[in-house]
């Protein structure tokens, strides 16, 4: 019995913490972006900058999905399939992005990248520009989020341990093949986790890019940075219903997310 | 000999998984490599398959050295311990996995693989998948999926391990026939002796990464040359003062003996034959074996085990029986002798 009321209050609370912390302040900036009307609402989203922020949050999170999902899929590979000298540091070192702040990883760039940073002689003779630009925000948005993809496969490819692919190995089969015909199949669904994980880190993101962007904007300003920027400009309608585009974004993904969820509990079993 | 080791040597980090191994095998074959966990027998198989590469010592396969040679063109057929089948394909592609990557023609691929599905019996389980099978039939599939390719060689590592006590006996034999049948050189992995004493023509006893001996079953039983060897093949107990025992001496070097069952034989006190080799002992236990029973007996502070036919006289438990024991194993520092008891010798007359 007492088990039963602990149960009931636990899940009460569960409940009750969600709602207040997570859907209640969703559902406000959905409100108060509506709060003028269904015109105000699409004339903020619709706003010149508004869809050249979004076009560069989607052009930095593609990239920054290809370039992850390829790395993370060759980290997990390394890491699980192979024996070698340093694999310990190098599965530490690939969770840097998760434990140091954002910012720190903004500074970085300009450290290096940036007007003091030791690489800008050498972009300079190559007119090449990195800071306060969108290669920039394509290589933030990439550091901050590229350990999504390896996390997802390691231990699923772990727990496949190598036995198939040396199988297959030794019936003559080469590395494509292999990966293609054994570790893909059992890796799809907690390599899509990853990738949906990844993208939904990358569209929101705003530390890092917030410090090597510039915020210029119609040319570096992503989706989040132009919320900051209409909110601290007193524009409170046209940053609540932008937010809003991240906000359906982020539920969709969330949909998505749970789906393959379920997919990768249903391909344990 | 068809598969030849010489001086083989892993080390994994600090740790010597072979050590200096050496052996060789004839054409046609079928190998048990026996051994206590951990002692080096998958190491073994994977240096041979080429999924391990050797520290120093060579490898030969039909008269070549193979050492730097790819796995994949070994011509080795590998049944994994834990069969290591593919997961996402069905039996069907599992067996035709090889001839594929090997880009056969699809005509010859399909009737490779029903010939083999017919031999190893899971007509009409084509397109199951793995996790569809019972253990049995995984490990014919990837017995099957194995031999697909024609390999000359085929390593089987523990291939009974994950199947319960009846069904093993049944795929034992079929394995030994099997592979009679299609004829291929084979070298099974095992940790079970009654396995590898009845499937295999020669043993090969593996232990912390050594080869101990080399021989037939019944060489290894009869003629085992070193301690290990003598304790690990059948059942034993070792003595320390084995002098106690009559009709034997202390023989210098040889501090201790393995007793076997087989080598004591228990009679009622009335039916002594040879009084001067026997002496007496006490029944402590008795245990029913499903066709024997096994007597545990006292003498005289040390315990010993024996083996009565059921079609023998009864003992009881605390019954005082006579003792005879034939031979002993003397285990001296780096040998192992045969010791007959002499005083039956003595006595002059016939034993069985
Ligand atoms: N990849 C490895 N890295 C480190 N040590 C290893 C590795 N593979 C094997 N070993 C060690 O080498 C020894 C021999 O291993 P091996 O797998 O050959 O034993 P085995 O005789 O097949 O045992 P089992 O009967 O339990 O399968 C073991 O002590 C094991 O811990
Ligand atoms: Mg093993």
């Amino acid at each position: 019995m007492r088990s039963k009321t602990l149960q009931i209050f636990l899940i009460l609370l569960g409940v009750l913490f969600v709602a207040l912390m997570l859907l209640l302040p969703l559902a406000t900036v959905l409100a108060y972006a509506l709060r003028q009307g269904w015109r105000i609402f699409a004339a903020a989203i619709t706003d010149n900058y508004a869809v050249k922020a979004l076009n560069l949050t989607l052009l930095a999170a593609g990239i920054t999905l290809v370039v992850n999902t390829t790395f993370g899929i060759f980290a997990a590979w390394a890491i699980t399939k192979f024996r070698f000298r340093g694999k310990q540091a190098l599965t530490t070192l690939i969770d840097i992005p998760f434990s140091i702040s954002p910012i720190i990883a903004g500074l970085v760039f300009i450290l290096i990248f940036g007007r003091i940073g030791w690489a800008y002689p050498l972009l300079e003779a190559w007119k090449v520009k990195i800071v306060f630009a969108v290669p920039g925000i394509v290589l933030a948005t990439i550091f901050v989020t590229f350990p999504f993809v390896s996390r997802a496969l390691i231990p699923l490819m772990q727990s496949q341990g190598s036995d198939e692919e040396e199988a297959a190995a030794l019936m003559g089969a080469k590395g494509l093949e292999i990966f293609r015909k054994i570790t893909f199949p059992h890796i799809k669904w907690g390599l899509l986790y990853g990738v949906i994980l990844c993208t939904a880190r990358a569209l929101g993101e705003f530390g890092a890019v917030s410090v090597v962007s510039g915020h210029l904007r119609g040319k570096t300003n992503t989706l989040p940075l132009h919320v900051e920027i209409l909110f601290s400009e007193f524009r409170l309608t046209a940053a609540f219903a932008v937010a809003s585009v991240l906000v359906v974004i982020a539920v969709i993904i969330l949909i998505l997310r749970n789906i393959v969820e379920y997919r990768l509990k249903k391909e344990e079993e | 000999m068809y598969v030849e080791l010489k001086n083989l040597n892993k080390r994994f980090g600090g740790f010597q998984a072979s050590d200096n191994i050496s052996f060789g095998i004839e054409k046609g074959k079928l190998i048990g490599l026996l051994g206590p966990s951990g002692s080096g027998k998958t190491t073994i198989l994977r240096m041979i398959a080429g999924l391990e590469t050797p520290d120093s010592g060579d490898i030969f396969i039909a008269g070549d050295r193979v050492n730097d040679l790819p796995a994949a063109k070994r011509g080795i057929g590998f049944v994994f311990q834990n069969y290591a089948l593919f997961r996402y394909m069905t039996v069907f592609d599992n067996i035709a996995f090889g001839l594929t990557v090997q880009k056969r023609d699809k005509e010859y691929i399909r009737g490779r693989v029903s010939e083999l599905i017919k031999l190893i019996g899971l007509e009409k389980m084509e397109k199951r998948h793995p996790h569809q099978l019972s253990g049995g039939q995984r490990q014919r599939v990837a017995f099957a999926r194995a031999l697909a390719p024609n390999p000359h060689l085929l390593l089987l590592d523990e291939p009974f391990a994950a199947i319960d006590a009846k069904v093993r006996k049944e795929l034992r034999s079929w394995l030994r026939e099997t592979i009679n049948k299609v004829g291929i050189t084979s070298i099974f992995v095992t940790h079970d002796q009654e396995e590898a004493v009845e499937v295999a023509d020669e043993i090969i006893i593996t232990n912390s990464g050594r080869v101990e001996q080399v021989g037939t079953p019944i060489e290894i039983y009869k003629n085992p040359k070193t301690h290990f060897a003598a304790k690990f093949i059948g059942e034993s107990i070792t003595l320390a003062d084995y002098d106690k025992l009559h009709g034997f001496e202390k023989v210098k070097g040889f501090d201790r003996a393995v007793l076997r069952p087989e080598f004591v034989h228990i009679t009622k006190v009335q039916k002594e034959l040879y009084p001067h080799a026997s002496q007496r002992g006490i029944v402590e236990n008795i245990f029913f074996k499903g066709n024997t029973l096994e007597l545990r007996v006292d003498l005289g502070g040390q315990k010993i085990t024996a083996y009565q036919s059921l079609d023998d006289a009864s003992f009881s438990v605390g019954e005082e029986v006579s003792v005879l024991i034939y031979r002993l194993y003397l285990l001296g520092e780096n040998e192992v002798r045969l010791e007959e008891n002499h005083s039956i010798k003595s006595e002059g007359s016939f034993f069985i």
